[in-house]
């Protein structure tokens, strides 16, 4: 062995090193320019009047965005209706029921449609809701995002539930417990945290969702009295605001922006907080 | 731990064994997992009222055995079972027969504690009767004392009953399945290498257990220390490679075996 080479190695290593370091650097950049700019434009352009007034019409300055922040809970909440119940149940099916070739059909369908575009679940629930009901409607919008969740739940509820180790189902089992009070009482208590964890990422993550609501929930720029009505949404005001040419309505957007990526951030510090607290109890 | 022969089984009661009729019978049971075939027509009596050990190397189909005494087995998928189980006369595989009510009656132990990590010391033993249906407070109470001292546990336990389950240690959290076993008053209880992940002394604690509990349970146990085969059943039932080679009271099997194979086992020559 000689010393050329030993230098060579030692180069190969400190290249791939810093090499991989500075993709890992790239990875985190996007969110720390996002968060800047974010925090820069948005929140300088955040007042009270933003949450609590409706949008002003062209020409006039002002207003804020108070039927969109109330529209996107709205519509969180039932998408979550939706979401939530089905994609748990699901994830329920394919951990402690079904064959193994049935549960691979399932498995294979739920991440393919983890991949579909947005837009697609959009005219979806456009041909199945929007059509039917002559327009477009909270109720329309609340279903694409709750439709979009149920993948995503199912998937993170199938993988915790297969954490909880097998002894606990025979133990129950064995006691003469019959297996759906098994898997509510003891298999679904015990990955309780994880279940709700996948659920609040699957409605961070159809938060931010536009493109669905699009020709759904279509938005409103004024309050939606009823669910059959268009209601606004965050992210469709921001997307209608950041397109137009008007500087006042770029002011509102980088807030509405803002107080969006708040709300995610919100669900990702709680989430954090459960499984914080499920590691403490463990130790 | 004294050094105990194999070959010089300590028992309480050798001459009452048996006595008290027969709890399970199994007649040519076979059990198959898929094409293969992991117990071959075993016919075997399990006293009542006394402890059966089940011997055996690993693969022997000793596990499966006991599973197929309360229907556990069939969690297994492709899992299949020929012959004949009866629990105190009755067909435990009869078609009317549901399985939870099966292994209401007979209980298991298993080698992994498994206390439930989401409920307190108390509420693990009852979780058997509060999830059959039986919400009585009184009975409840009076039913987690009972079977925390029968599983030898009343005492360490009675001032933190409500505390986590998996704050006991690990021979404590095995005596809490046995209470959370007892608690729903099976007729017999099986146990799958209950001491097998236990230190000597907490071994011990399970062992004096055993003997206490075959007063009023009739027990099987599957082990894989042949001393402890030896201090604790009545019984013995060698298995190798799913045939059942011999069985007999656990004296006369490690002293007087009449098969070269068993012989050769109880004295670790091979297995």
């Amino acid at each position: 062995m000689t010393v050329s080479n030993h230098h060579w190695r030692r180069f190969k290593n400190g290249f791939m090193q810093t090499l991989t370091c500075a993709c890992a650097m790239l990875v985190v950049t996007p969110l720390v320019l996002v968060f800047y700019h974010l925090l820069h434009e948005g929140f300088t352009s955040l007042n009270w009047a933003f949450f609590t007034q409706l949008p002003k019409a062209v020409g006039e300055t002002g207003g804020g965005m108070a039927n969109a922040i109330a529209g996107t809970f709205i519509l969180l909440g039932q998408a979550a209706l939706v979401g939530v119940p089905v994609g748990v149940l699901g994830g329920v099916f394919l951990s402690e029921y079904g064959s193994s070739r049935l549960n691979w059909a399932i498995r294979f369908a739920a991440d393919t449609l983890n991949g579909v575009p947005s837009i697609t679940w959009g005219i979806v629930v456009y041909a199945l809701v929007v059509v039917p009901m002559h327009g477009p409607s909270a109720l329309a919008g609340g279903i694409v995002l709750g439709m979009m969740m149920i993948p995503l739940v199912m998937r993170t509820t199938e993988e915790v539930l297969q954490l909880v180790p097998t002894g606990y189902r025979e133990a129950a089992l064995a006691l003469g417990i019959a297996k759906w009070k098994m898997i509510v009482r003891i298999v679904v208590r015990t990955a309780l945290k994880g279940i709700v964890t996948g659920a609040l990422l699957a409605l961070a993550r159809v938060a931010g969702e536009t493109a669905p609501l699009l020709f759904t929930a279509f938005g409103n720029l004024g309050w939606a009295h009823s669910l059959k009505e268009p209601i606004a949404a965050m992210p469709l005001l921001i997307f209608n605001y950041a397109i137009s040419p008007y500087d006042d309505w770029h002011r509102q957007a980088w807030a509405g922006a803002f107080v969006l990526l708040m709300l995610v951030l919100a669900i990702n510090v709680g989430v954090r907080f459960l499984t914080r607290d499920r590691y403490r109890r463990n130790s | 731990m004294p050094a105990i022969s194999p070959l010089t089984p300590i028992r309480a009661s050798d001459h009452t064994a048996g006595t008290h009729g027969t709890a399970l019978t199994a007649r040519n049971l076979s059990v198959f997992f898929g094409q293969h075939q992991v117990l071959k027509r075993v016919s075997l009596d399990i006293a009542a009222r006394a402890v059966t050990a089940i011997i055996g190397p690993s693969g022997c189909g000793k596990s499966t055995f006991l599973r197929a005494l309360n229907r556990m087995h069939e969690l297994t998928p492709e899992a299949r079972m020929e012959g004949d189980i009866r629990l105190f006369g009755e067909d435990i595989y009869a078609r009317h027969v549901e399985p939870v009510v099966v292994r209401r009656r007979v209980g298991m132990v298993f080698q992994k504690s498994n206390p439930f990590p989401t409920m307190s010391i108390a509420e693990n033993v009852t979780v058997g009767l509060r999830l059959n249906g039986l919400r009585d407070k009184t009975t409840l109470t009076e039913r987690t004392e009972q079977s925390l001292r029968m599983a030898a546990l009343w005492d360490e336990v009675k001032d933190r009953l409500h505390a986590p389950a998996i704050s006991l240690s690990g021979g404590q959290q095995q005596r809490l399945c046995i209470a959370r076993a007892l608690a729903v008053q099976p007729e017999v209880l099986l146990m799958d290498e209950p001491a097998s992940a236990l230190d000597p002394l907490a071994t011990s604690h399970i062992e004096e257990l055993i003997l206490e509990l075959k007063r009023n349970f009739s027990i099987v146990i599957v082990t894989h220390n042949m001393q402890q085969a030896a201090r604790i059943s009545d019984f013995t039932a060698f298995f190798y490679l799913g045939e059942l080679v011999e069985f007999g009271p656990t004296n006369k099997v490690f002293m007087n075996p009449e098969k070269r194979q068993t012989e050769d086992y109880v004295t670790g020559r091979f297995g």
